[in-house]
């Protein structure tokens, strides 16, 4: 596989800042030397506290120092100092590609395609089941979101064919297989196969499995990349049908994950994130409110109470970008969808702070309200992507919005049919009875049109879980008999059986933590 | 909702659970999608794989089936089946006559305008006959909302929202009265119908579920108590 750059130096495109003959992929810092040889004998020796130091750490201060704007060495160059092990130089591309996805620009087609091809032959490795090391959660989980990303940005990349030069288009034509819709999803689904990571969950829900309990990783002597890679690749999946739109299917992807529960998608906080932020996102597409609020509102909390401790990490700014999203997304589900009691307190003050205003609008139903209700979700909605290859063709265009427009113009779509129901939320408020006749008068529509939006209510309130039962949203209801509305009032009842759970749990702690305590 | 009648094609099910991802399958789902027209059953996960393999491969979409699947996804509500085959439809294609059509009655079934449904569906009814059941479908769809809504729903609403009247829906009520447990009572202005008591029309019925703990909340303190 040879290192890009070899091809590039006849006709690179506008090079970086750096001087124009600045990268040579066959030099070797000696820092990189050290690294190298330390990263290797780490993995062979499964010290995974220290593969996660050097991955985490060492690799992201080298980058920053000496290879700002520039690629690590190629793997041809490094591979002396690991004595050639073919893994090991799939992995250390790995981490090349990821580099140069985040640092280098333009980046080529070519690059993208080679990234393919090493994702492919590293994923091919694991699946073929003969890889023996213990990698740290934050390295497979990153590789399975870099992996999704890689083709999210491809998708993008050979959608904008306007501005195109005859050699990029070239190269777009030559890399067609690269990045193939299929490909990508076959690898995935392979890794949940091959790992056969469902039937695991299930054995490990009656108590004939460790793998929750180790974090994921194998006391055993194995290896823990195949399992865990096939955990990561259903949130993987669920990513991608998200951004293809098919939201049911990516729901079913994640079916096996119980979100109830601690697991191994928490470990790692961009895991935990990412899961809860596309799981929501999928059912407020398929309009179930209620339980992505009830998402949101869990891990918004998680975040505020534990994101000082993720300050210096690399993925500070990724949570803190999630973090804003799905307060968006909270507004957009607590407008069509009002709620009295599921948003904790530190989560609501935080998402007035936010989003009051655009609340207040986006509950009007007027025209100021859909601009609101556009702007949100187009600033919180995942990049959806055209799966199907470009034409090449003339006349060329940029149609890597159309998937994006599409979601949008029906996501607004549903606003506009909920339009007429904030109305009689308002009126309804205010009477215990009243008849149709009077309530139409108010409204100044006719009894006709008054039954169908009485009706709509009950239907929009009312969603489809996904055991196909009838599951009721509203915060308030109504019943009528003939001509006479009756409006039923929900008291808020306290619930004290959650918060006994809660105490009893917070004192079993401070009991482990007095019984440590002791006395001289 | 259509989803008790799985169909016993457990071939294309098998396909589509263990490898969806698969160009080749694409005829059998296509298959599979007149089948279900046919023999009147139904099934979302095969419907949504179609249409996620003409996303891949749009030159191999046919406008046709396409038209059947959202016949069919319509014939499945409340549940919102028929915007999440929207949304794996580029928009380009939903602009062809057909899937406007389909789009304006969609519209009208989510709000309720069952008038204006059934003029419409009368209009376009060579779109529509194409797929067996579809009427009754609907008409269950217009009853399931008016349970959710109604104690009492007068003669009228009723009519105009399963677009039958006179004799035939005579034979509605009594058949109903009879196997459904609806009660036909006179009202102030016409018949009133009862419909049979659930905890959407009659919120007394409702479990309070905001006091009830989930169980696997519980199990969260099993370690404390053991």
């Amino acid at each position: 596989m040879a290192a890009p750059y070899d091809r590039e130096d006849g006709l690179a495109p506008a090079p970086p800042q750096h001087a124009p003959d600045a990268y040579d992929p066959n030099y070797v810092p000696d820092s990189v030397k050290t690294f190298v040889v330390h990263l290797y004998r780490h993995i062979r020796d499964k010290n995974v506290y220290e593969i996660h130091q050097m991955y985490e750490g060492g690799f992201q201060r080298l980058s920053d120092r000496l290879f700002r704007d520039a690629p690590w060495p190629s793997a041809e160059a490094v591979a002396p100092y690991c004595d050639g092990d073919h893994v090991f130089l799939l992995l250390y591309r790995e981490l090349w590609y990821r580099h140069a996805h985040a640092r280098l620009s333009p980046l080529t087609a070519a690059h993208r395609a080679e990234s393919w091809t090493n994702y492919c032959d590293l994923f091919t490795v694991v699946l073929h089941g003969v890889v023996n090391m213990q990698l740290p959660n934050q390295w497979l989980w990153d590789m399975v979101d870099e992996f999704v990303y890689q083709f999210q940005s491809f998708c993008q990349y050979r959608a904008k064919l306007k501005n195109k030069t005859e050699d990029e288009l070239n190269q777009l034509q030559q890399f067609d297989k690269a990045w193939n819709v299929y490909g990508v999803l076959n690898y995935l689904q392979a890794l949940v196969e091959k790992s056969m990571i469902t039937q695991i969950l299930e054995r490990e829900k009656e108590g004939l499995e460790q793998f929750t309990a180790t974090d994921g990783y194998d006391y055993e002597g194995g290896s823990n990349v195949l399992k865990v890679l096939g955990y990561y690749s259903m949130i993987g999946l669920l990513r991608i049908h998200c951004l293809l739109g098919d939201y049911h299917t990516g729901l079913k992807c994640l079916a096996p994950i119980d979100l109830n529960q601690q697991g191994v998608y928490t470990i790692v906080i961009g895991s935990h994130i990412s899961t809860i932020y596309h799981y929501g996102f999928a059912n407020l597409m398929m309009r179930r409110y209620v339980e992505a609020t009830r998402e949101f509102n869990k891990i918004l909390l998680y975040i505020l109470k534990y994101k000082q401790y993720h300050q210096k990490s690399p993925q500070y700014d990724q949570i803190l970008k999630k973090n804003e999203q799905m307060y968006a997304l909270l507004a957009i589900c607590l407008s069509l969808c009002p709620q009295n009691k599921l948003i904790d307190e530190n989560v609501s003050t935080q998402l007035k702070e936010k989003y009051n205003d655009k609340m207040t609008k986006m509950q009007r139903y007027d025209d100021e309200a859909y601009a609101a209700y556009d702007e949100l979700f187009s600033y919180a909605c995942p990049k959806f992507i055209t799966p199907s290859p470009p034409v090449l063709d003339q006349p060329l265009t940029n149609y890597n919005q159309d998937a994006y427009r599409l979601q949008l113009k029906l996501f607004l779509y549903e606003v506009k049919q909920q339009q007429l129901l904030s109305g009689i939320r308002s009126y309804l408020k205010l009477y215990s009875t009243i008849t149709i006749g009077k309530l139409a008068q108010y409204m100044e529509v006719d009894e006709a049109t008054l039954r169908s939006i009485l009706m709509t209510y009950k239907h929009k309130m009312h969603s489809v879980d996904s055991d196909g039962k009838i599951v009721s949203s509203a915060d308030f209801d109504f019943y009528i008999v003939e001509d006479i509305i009756h409006i039923v009032e929900s008291k808020p009842t306290k619930s004290h059986g959650d918060y006994f759970l809660r105490q009893i749990l917070k004192f079993e702690e401070m009991i482990g933590e007095l019984e440590k305590v002791q006395f001289d | 909702m259509a989803t008790e009648q799985a169909a016993e094609n457990y071939t294309v099910e098998d396909l589509v659970a263990l490898n969806p991802y698969n160009p080749d399958i694409l005829n059998d789902l296509e298959k599979f999608v007149n089948e279900q027209v046919s023999s009147q059953t139904y099934n979302l996960d095969a419907n949504l794989s179609l249409l996620r393999l003409y996303q891949f491969e749009p030159e191999r979409m046919s406008i046709q089936i396409v038209a059947r699947i959202l016949i069919k996804a319509l014939m499945a509500m409340p549940a919102p089946d028929f915007s999440l085959c929207l949304f794996l439809i580029p928009e380009h294609v939903q602009m062809e006559e057909q899937f406007k059509t389909l789009i304006v009655l969609s519209h009208y079934l989510e709000t309720a305008r069952f008038r204006q449904f059934w003029d419409e569906a009368a209009k376009n009814r060579h779109i529509l006959e194409v797929v067996p059941g579809f009427e009754q479908a609907i008409q269950t769809y217009a009853i399931h909302l008016l349970s959710l809504t109604y104690q009492k729903v007068p003669r009228p609403v009723l009519a105009e929202a399963i677009n039958i009247e006179g004799l035939a829906l005579d034979k509605f009520l009594e058949y109903h009265a009879a196997n459904s447990g609806w009660v036909i009572e006179k009202g102030g202005q016409s018949q009133v119908i009862v419909l049979p008591r659930n905890e959407f029309n009659h919120p007394e019925l409702k479990k309070n579920t905001a006091d009830s703990v989930p169980f696997e909340h519980v199990t969260r303190i099993f370690p404390v108590l053991s």
